[in-house]
């Protein structure tokens, strides 16, 4: 592994809607709540903001965004830093919807570590999640 | 939910059995009769439980003498705690919510 290399992941798809109206959906807080999580977002840059999950919450800043074509903002959780960044690319059809998620340097391993064995919190969360579900 | 995950969660859900596994996480390896004093259970209860986690894969046992030792596999919380495999599954769920959303929403 390169010293600059992160961890990341990105997850795509086609979506036969135009580029405006899922923008909406990524910055309009009521409809960000509806497929993400509860928040206090604000389509502005630098504008912090935390979304509220039922497992705890993630802080995030805005860093960057051009209406209709991309925004990314941080994403802290867990005391790990990682980047979401959001591409909205017009086709004959609707929208290609790229998010990619870029994870923990090398050099922050350790913190890695450190979420790694955070897992006891995570398995305190898992045992209400299994009451709800049986 | 993979299967693997599955009898995870269902290895781990039970407090008394994941309290077991956790002091062999933070003590290393123990007999069978130091879980026992501990445990608040009794020893053919500690047992069963040790023979769930070791069915899960999440302890080894190692005999020496009349004695039985067990130490935690922290690999085998691998699925839970990779961080790379979780987050995409996290996000394909949302993708999914998004698209529902967005067939309900105005042009």
């Amino acid at each position: 592994m390169s010293e600059s290399e992160t961890r990341s992941i990105v997850v795509e798809r086609e979506l036969p809607h135009p580029p405006e109206k899922i923008w909406r959906a990524l910055t309009q807080p009521h409809l960000i709540e509806e497929w993400l999580m509860k928040n206090d977002f604000k389509p502005a840059v630098n504008h912090r903001f935390t979304l509220r999950g039922d497992w705890g919450a993630v802080d995030c800043r805005v860093l960057s965004m051009e209406p209709h074509k991309s925004l990314s903002y941080t994403w802290g959780a867990m005391g790990l830093e990682s980047v979401v960044s959001w591409t909205l690319t017009p086709t004959a059809t609707g929208t290609h919807l790229r998010m990619e998620q870029t994870g923990f340097r090398p050099d922050q391993n350790q913190a890695y570590q450190g979420a790694k064995f955070g897992w006891q919190r995570f398995l305190a969360n898992l045992e209400q999640v299994l009451a709800r579900t049986e | 939910m993979t299967k693997a995950h599955d009898v995870l969660f269902r290895t781990l859900a039970d407090p008394t059995r994941r309290a077991i596994f956790e002091r062999l996480c933070r003590k290393g390896e123990q007999t069978v009769g130091a879980l026992t004093a501990q445990a608040g259970v009794s020893q053919p209860a500690v047992s069963k439980h040790l023979a769930a986690l070791k069915l899960a894969g999440l302890v080894r046992d190692r005999h020496e003498g009349r004695q039985t030792h067990y130490s935690a596999q922290l690999g085998a919380l691998a699925p839970l705690i990779d961080w790379t495999s979780r987050m995409t599954g996290f996000w394909q769920g949302r993708f999914d919510d998004l698209e529902n959303l967005l067939k309900r929403m105005d042009q």
